[in-house]
Order: C-alpha cells, then structure tokens, then sequence
C-alpha cells in the first residue's frame, strides 16, 4: 500500500536491511520471497493433506473398516478438502502468481508490496487456525462445502464447525487482498511495450484467476456471515423453520464454489503453457485462442453453478439451462487441450520432468473432463451425484490436472528461484511414480461409483462389488506416498545442492529468463522494452530460436547491488504481519461466544483496536524512502 | 508502488473536472427522482398497479447512473475504470436475476402450453 | 525503478514522471485498486441485497416491513415496521453527503487556485466539506441508529424472523461501510489540520470519494427494493 504521509526527505547511504535471518523472511516485502513462503507453506499443507487421504483411503481399504470412527472420518475428509483447495492448491497457485507475475511483466515488484507479504501472513495463520483443531479431534466435520442447514448449531453444536467458519472467512481476506494488487499490478506495472497480447499465457491465465477470485470470494463471504450469524447471534438464515430455504445456502456456495475450482485449474493451464512451448522449441499454438477460451472459461464459470445441485430438484428449466451452459463451457476447455497438441506436434520434444508432468496434465485432464462433460448431463448425473464418480472426477483434474501443473510449474521454474536444477533422476521417479499411483488411485472409482458408492461414507458393507476397487486405490494411495516422497526429497536435497543453473537454462521465450538466477532484488537492472510475445526467440527463418545459457560462461559474472544500480528498493516492514495477526485475534473472539459474552466481546475489541492500529502505522509509513 | 502524487491532470488520460454548476444541478437532479420516488409510493393506485416496480427501479437505475458518472467521474476517466466497473456489475446483476429466477421470484411466462 | 534506469518510452501510453515509478497507463495504482474493490463490492452487496428479495414474504410470523400483523398466540398487535418518512430523511442526507464530497474533492484540487469571492472560498474549503461529507454521514448512521434502535422496540430483532435477520444484515453491513467511510474522512481531516491537503493528495481524496459514492449507490438500490418496493 502507498503511503499516505510526506515522505521523508531522502538521505544518503542508508545500511541495507540484512537479506538473512528470520526477521528479514518476517518483514519481506519481497514478492520472490513471498512465492518463496507460498510454496513452501503449501508444499507443507499439501503433505498434511496428504495424510490426511491416506489415513482414509487405509480406513476405506476394506469393508466395515475399523480404523477411525465416524465422527473421526468425516473430520478428515473434510479436512482433506479443505486443506487440499485452500491451504495447499491455491497458495501454490499463489507461489507462483508472486515469483512470476513481476518478473513476466518487466516489473520490479507487484503493485502494493506490502499487502502482498500481508496476503501470505494472513493465509498461514488461517490455515495455522483451521488445521490445529485435527489435533483435538475437534476439526470442521461437515464437508469443505459445510452445506447448512447441518452446518447450523441446530445439528453441529459443538465448535468444529465454528473454526471452519471463522477460518474461511480470514483465508478469504488473503485471496481477495491478492486479487486487487495482481489485478492493478497486471494493469498498470508491464513494460513498455508488452500490450495485453504480448503477455505471457501464465500472466493471462492469472489474470482471469484474479477477477474470478475478486468477484466469487464475496458471495461466500456472504454465505459465511450468515452461517456466522446463525451460529453465534441466533439469526434465522438458514433456520427452516423460521421459514429460511434450504437451498440458499447451496446456491450461494456453488456461485463461489464453481468460480473456485477455475481458480483452482487456470493458473496450472497457465504454467503447461508457458513450459510446453519451451520444451517443444515451438510457439504456442493458437495464443489469441488460448487467450479468448481463458477469458470465456471465467465468464462462463459464473453462470454453471446449480449444475452441482442437479439432484435437490430445481425443475426441468434450472435443470437444463444448467446442463446446457455446463456442456459449453467445455468448449473453449477442450480447445486448449488441442492447442497444447498442436503446439508439441512438429516441434523438437525435450522430454524433462517439467515436460512429462506438462504432458501428463493435458491426458489427465482430458479424462476428467470426460466425466465431468458426463456430469453435465442433469439426469446421467442423477446417478453420478454423491458418488465415487464425481470423486474420480475431480481428482483426475485436480491432481491430474492442478497438482501435475503445478508440479511442472515447480520442475521448470526451481532453477529460476534458486539457482540450482532439481535433479532429473529424482524427478523422474517423481514423475512416473505418482502418475501410476494417481491412476491407480483414481480410475477405479469411476467404477465403484456407477456401482453406487457413496461419497462420505465411512464405512461400506461387503457384497456391493466395492471391494475391489477400494483395494486398488487405497493400493494407489501408497505408491503416491511414495512418488510424492521422491518429489519432496527432491526439492529438499536440490535447494542448496542441485546442478547450478544460469539464467536460461531451458532456453525459454519470456522475460524470466533475461535475468540471473535466482534474481536479484530489484529483478531487472533496466526495465525491458518488449517487441514481441518471444523476446528471447529469434523467430527468422534458418536461425538458432534462442541461446540456451550455460552456467559457465555466466560464472564469473558479477551482479550488481540496487544501490550501485541508483534503484530504489522498499522497505521492509512488520507491520504486514502485525495487522494479520490483529485479524486473527478479532475472529477468535467470537470462539467464545458460548461460553462468554464478555470474553468474546473483549477479545474482539483487543483483536480490532490491534489491527486498526497496526493499519495505521502500516498506511503512514512510507514504502520508500524518496529523494 | 506508484506513490507519486501528483494531482490527476498529466497522463495519457482526459482530465475534464465538472464544476460547481454541475454538482448542485447533478444533486438537484437527484432530490427530484428522490423525491418522486417516495411520492410514488404513497398513490395506492399507483402502488397497486403494474408500472410501479418497473417505475421505481428504473428511475433508481438512473440516480445510480447519475452519480457513478458524474460523482465517481467515471464519464470523465479513463475508459479502464468503466471496464472495471460495469464487468462485475453485469455479473453481479446476472447473478441476482438467476437466483431470483430459481427461487421462484421470478418467472417468465415461455408459452408452451404446459 | 527511478526514471533515470528506465528507458524513455516513447510509445503512446505509458510514462516515467520525474522522480516517480513507471506505469503502463499512467494511472495510479491506487485509483485501479479501489475500482477493482468496488467492483467485488458489487458482488457481495448483490449476494445480501440477493438473499433479502429471496426471503421477502417467507417469514411465517411478523413483524413485516409493509403490513401489519396480529400474533395469533398473544393477541399482540404489530405495525408495519418500516419507517419510509424517516428514512427517506435519511436517504437525502446521505445523498447530500456525495455532493459535499465531490466539492470536498474539488477544494482540494483547486486548493492554490485564487479565491476572489466570498462563495469562492467557501467552495475552496476542504476542512469545510470533509466535515460536511464526514458529519452527513454520521448523520445517515444516526438515522440507522434510530431506525434500528425503534425496530427493537417494537418487537423486531436480528433474530425475530427472516426478515429481522436478512433486514438487519443487509443494513447493518451498508451502515459498517458508512462507519468506515467516516473514520477514513476523519482521517483525511486529520492530515488536511496537520499538514494540509493539496493538489498532489488529490488521489487520496479521490479513492475515498470514490467508496463514498459507491457506498450512496449501494444505498440507493437499498432504499428502492427494501424500502419501497412492497
């Protein structure tokens, strides 16, 4: 955020902040540092999420398992959920929005850098908030989707549900605080000469993301105050027999929830993007096209929502109208699909991890989306609905899809961030480890599903034809254990000790690879005059596409500090995460609404005063120090 | 970053501020509709009749138009700020007609005998 | 990212000012931030605004907002709760509100032009219609004070029906907006007797104008579909 106050007259040589220690990760403005944080925290979530299915699909592994109760089962798939969409997905969605964004554009930074590192802290301590009640046994148990009327003190009355409540709500100010400053950074930071069609399809696939994220967050917002409401102020929202409907609560998640899970899937289509190319030494095929289908996909994604509630009986009209949009939404989907073909096909395939995860994401995904173009149908769906279809559904492009691009995303970009390669061994078992475990996870499902069973069950009885499947995916569970395992050890050994990496390795198109890697912090020495969508290509005939760098020839290199450069650089500040830890207070007062009036009272005025306070200092500090 | 504050006015964009004349007819403009707004709603007759909804929300319509163009400056600014603005005020009217619709406040009469 | 690194750019669009940051539109950040956040306030005063017309007429027992109910059970009598005399007062005054804001706005930017007359000056003073926009919107809360506080009285709660809640949530969040929007003009205030406000606050000036406005909007499509609209 800008600074409301005169700046300080500009005085010389000032120390420049130590870039070590904790203090410096704690006060970071930095957006690489920011992605930095980003990914690590949802690599950590994604783990524990992990855990999480693994302790279900052990429990699922046979009929009438024993292993956890029922009250424990629906608090970890809940869990699950949760973590999976909020605390590991989007924020290494957001690791990469933060690395890239600035460095694609030709900026410095991103437009409020300080709200930026505010975004980060205010997610981690939501999901420190949400996650820590799994301890207790006391974790939200009604769905990630926490549909009311169950979701109500009525039928949940103890407090599991309340952390769900609460922890959304300040998860929801991370995304949406991230949307405005992507959004104006977007608008307004990229350099001259890169017009919106010369961007790159990850920043434009971002793009789209942002607006989607700035517009469906309120609505659940919306859906959250009232649950809120009804929970500790006894209000009626969602009170049948005051009257309320038990749909409204279904309607306005699923405006937020569809919207979601194109937040959930784009920035993944983004990195295939920019990483097939690169691998396949061949523009994009189709780039406008692949711009207008994202655009389209967002517009869209806000008109399909009932087609989650085919079965609650909105009549034949909702039905189809829904059903129709939901099928043409699948167009400009599967367009991309044939655009990623199209541009590997004739061109000189490399075949990295980054590229076999790239690929592997365009197959995955397509078979999800075929039972997802399935699901679109209102009365085929009324077989598919709270089954295991609809799990192997969304896992196939959730963790085909999402989880594989993003994986692509970390292969490419890990050289970039760090300096140094992830090693290509590792990564391979990486790879072909969690493909076959993914598979074997998720295709049996598509069976036990059409076979009838149910979703959120904790336990099945024997003679339904389930078993078998169940054996195979709890089988899958393990050998992802496994892949993933290879992947973390991977990103844990190669951090500090990977093959050193120079500034283009991959000898790619875009202004990433202009500069050394990692970066250093004002990112560009002169902000870049762009001249095409492949700056680094050289698109004439009979020429070399590009100079792929080594690390040699770069060795000796010397990079300048922003100093010896005259760039002025922010300032670090606490007060991002001071103002985020005010927030929480504030919400955690109304835990104790049950059992103090008083207590949650002062607590949410200590939490308020804290973080208006902290809000100040924040807006009257300046981001610069100006000459 | 941009903390640059220099008044709007250099840049690419058309700097044209409206002046007192235009602010006290645009308030006038706006108690007049208010006005009738509230008057309309004490006329039974015209409470109960069918023009009164579509009366009353278009001439709210028009108060929002009045000061979004003329207060929020948006007929003045830089067309960005009128992508920015009417975007989610589509989806967001969208939204609230579809959830009208299935909640049955709503309906239209399709004609096809059934 | 001084302008001294930055290569001139001689396209159209953007530019480097003297001493501040480039921008791909020269517009400032700020100003593109609060559209944006205005254009997601759309969205969720849509998703209130949404919820009240969806339960309007489903609470099965009163009050109501526009006819009078008798309690089966206690015999007790109850009015139509909404007060349009009263809010309608309230109505203008916080449409009078954006006027003093926008002449709040413009003060401030012609604040070094000279002020030959009297009228001149009066329209010339910032801390003049900051307090004028700032006490008409206390004013407004007032209002909403007395309208909430009457309600109770007569028998209406956030919890006494649907329509207590949907009522109360929907007002109750506008009026929050209005709150902040008073503290923030508080503020500004604030610097204008500290240091003054001129032209180069403008923005400063202008984005809250701008949530100001907004918050007027939302109000006026309030006041129609909850107040009049029956």
């Amino acid at each position: 955020m800008a600074t409301i106050a005169a700046a300080p007259p500009y005085t010389q040589t000032k120390p420049v902040p130590a870039q070590t220690g904790l203090w410096s990760w704690l006060t970071t403005v930095d957006h690489k540092r920011i992605g930095a944080l980003y990914l690590i925290s949802g690599l950590f979530f994604f783990i524990f999420g992990g855990l999480e299915a693994a302790i279900i699909r052990a429990q699922l592994a046979t009929p009438n398992g024993r292993l956890v109760t029922a009250d424990m089962y629906n608090q970890l798939f809940t869990m699950h959920g949760t973590t999976m969409i909020f605390l590991a997905v989007m924020p290494m969605s957001a690791a990469f929005f933060n690395f890239l964004i600035p460095l694609q554009i030709g900026a410095r930074d991103v437009a409020f850098p300080r709200l930026n590192a505010f975004s980060y802290w205010i997610y981690l301590l939501g999901g420190i908030f949400i996650t820590a009640p799994i301890f207790l046994w006391m974790a939200p148990d009604g769905g990630w989707f926490g549909y009311a009327p169950l979701s109500t003190k009525a039928y949940s009355p103890q407090h599991n549900m309340d952390f769900w409540v609460l922890g959304l709500q300040i998860l929801g100010i991370s995304s949406l605080a991230a949307g405005f400053n992507f959004i104006t950074t977007i608008i307004n930071m990229r350099a001259p000469g890169m017009s919106l069609m010369r961007m790159p399809i990850f920043t434009w696939m971002s793009f789209v993301v942002q607006f989607l994220v700035v517009l469906a967050f309120p609505v659940i917002t919306v859906a959250l105050v009232f649950l809120q409401f009804d929970r500790f102020f006894g209000t009626n929202f969602y009170t049948i027999a005051k009257g309320a409907d038990p749909l409204l609560w279904q309607h306005l998640f699923w405006v937020f929830g569809h919207p979601e899970v194109y937040i959930l899937i784009l920035p993944a289509f983004g990195l295939v993007s920019e990483v097939l190319p690169t691998f396949s030494k061949k523009p994009l095929f189709g780039y406008p096209v692949m711009v207008y289908s994202g655009i389209l996909i967002g517009f869209l994604g806000f008109g399909v929502w009932a087609h989650h509630m085919f079965s609650v009986g909105m009549g034949p009209i909702a039905d189809a109208v829904f059903s129709l949009a939901t099928m043409l939404i699948a167009i400009p989907t599967g367009v991309k699909i044939f655009n990623w073909m199209a541009t590997m096909w004739g061109g000189t395939i490399r075949f990295t991890v980054a590229m076999k995860f790239a690929i592997a994401l365009v197959a995955m995904f397509t078979i999800g989306g075929i039972s997802g173009v399935m699901h679109s149908s209102a009365p085929a769906d009324l077989q598919q609905t709270d089954t295991y279809f609809v799990v192997a559904h969304f896992h196939y492009v959730l963790y085909g899809g999402s989880i594989f691009g993003l994986f692509a995303g970390i292969y490419y970009y890990f050289p970039k961030v760090t300096g140094r390669f992830l090693s290509e061994k590792l990564g391979n078992w990486h790879f072909w480890i969690s493909l076959v475990g993914m598979n074997l996870t998720f295709f049996p499902m598509h069976f036990s599903g059409l076979l009838g069973m149910p979703r959120r069950y904790y336990q099945y009885d024997a003679g339904q034809g389930f078993e078998i499947f169940n054996l195979m995916s709890t089988a899958g569970t393990a050998i992802l254990i496994v892949g993933t395992l290879f992947g973390l050890i991977n990103v844990i050994k190669s951090w500090k000790g990977g093959a050193p990496a120079s500034s283009n390795p991959w000898g790619a198109a875009t202004l990433e690879w202009t500069i050394p890697s990692p970066p250093p912090d004002y990112n560009f020495a002169e902000i870049p005059t762009v001249k095409s969508r492949y700056p680094l290509w050289n698109m004439a005939d009979g020429e070399p596409l590009v100079h792929e760098t080594t690390h040699a020839e770069e060795a000796g290199r010397r990079i300048p500090t922003s100093q010896e450069l005259g760039i002025v650089m922010p300032n670090p500040s606490i007060w991002p995460l001071i103002t985020a830890a005010g927030l929480l207070v504030m919400f955690c007062g109304l835990l104790f609404m049950d059992s103090s009036v008083p207590t949650a009272v002062g607590v949410m005025l200590l939490g308020t005063v804290w973080w208006v306070g902290a809000l100040y200092k924040w807006l009257l500090t300046p981001l610069e120090d100006h000459h | 970053m941009a903390d640059h504050a220099h008044a709007p006015g250099h840049g690419a964009h058309d700097e044209h501020h409206p002046g007192w004349s235009t602010y006290w007819k645009v308030a006038l403009f706006l108690t007049i509709i208010t006005v009738v707004e509230v008057w309309a709603y004490y006329i039974p007759a015209l409470v109960e009749s069918a023009i009164f909804v579509p009366a009353l929300l278009i001439m709210s319509a028009v108060k929002f138009v009045t000061v979004v163009a003329f207060y929020m400056h948006l007929k003045y600014d830089h067309k960005l700020f009128r992508a920015l603005f009417t975007g989610p005020l589509i989806i967001a009217s969208l939204t609230l007609i579809g959830l009208l619709f299935l909640f049955s406040k709503l309906s239209v009469r399709l004609g096809l005998g059934g | 990212m001084t302008a001294s690194t930055a290569p001139t750019a001689a396209h159209g669009d953007g530019h480097a000012h003297g001493g501040g940051h480039y921008t791909t539109l020269g517009l400032d950040h700020r100003k593109i931030a609060i559209w944006t956040f205005i254009g997601s306030e759309c969205m969720l005063f849509a998703s209130l605004i949404s919820t009240y017309l969806i339960y309007k007429g489903r609470s099965p027992e009163g009050p109501f907002p526009h006819t009078a109910w008798t309690n089966p059970a206690t015999g007790e009598v109850f009015k139509p709760i909404l007060n349009i005399p009263v809010t309608s007062a309230s109505t203008f005054v916080l449409l009078m509100s954006s006027l003093a804001m926008v002449l709040a706005l413009a003060a401030v930017q012609n604040r070094h032009t000279p002020k030959h007359t009297l009228g001149d000056r009066i329209l010339g003073s910032s801390k003049l219609w900051l307090w004028a926009t700032a006490l008409l919107g206390l004013g407004f809360l007032m209002f909403q004070a007395y309208e909430f506080t009457s309600f109770i009285h007569e028998g209406l709660t956030i919890r006494t029906n649907l329509f207590g809640s949907s009522f109360f949530t929907l007002t109750g969040f506008h009026g929050a907006h209005v709150t902040a929007g008073v503290i923030w003009l508080l503020t500004l205030l604030a610097i204008d007797y500290k240091r003054g406000l001129g032209p180069q606050d403008a923005l400063l000036v202008d984005i809250a104008a701008l949530y100001w406005h907004f918050v007027d909007v939302v109000w006026i499509v309030i006041f129609t579909l909850v107040y009049l609209i029956q």
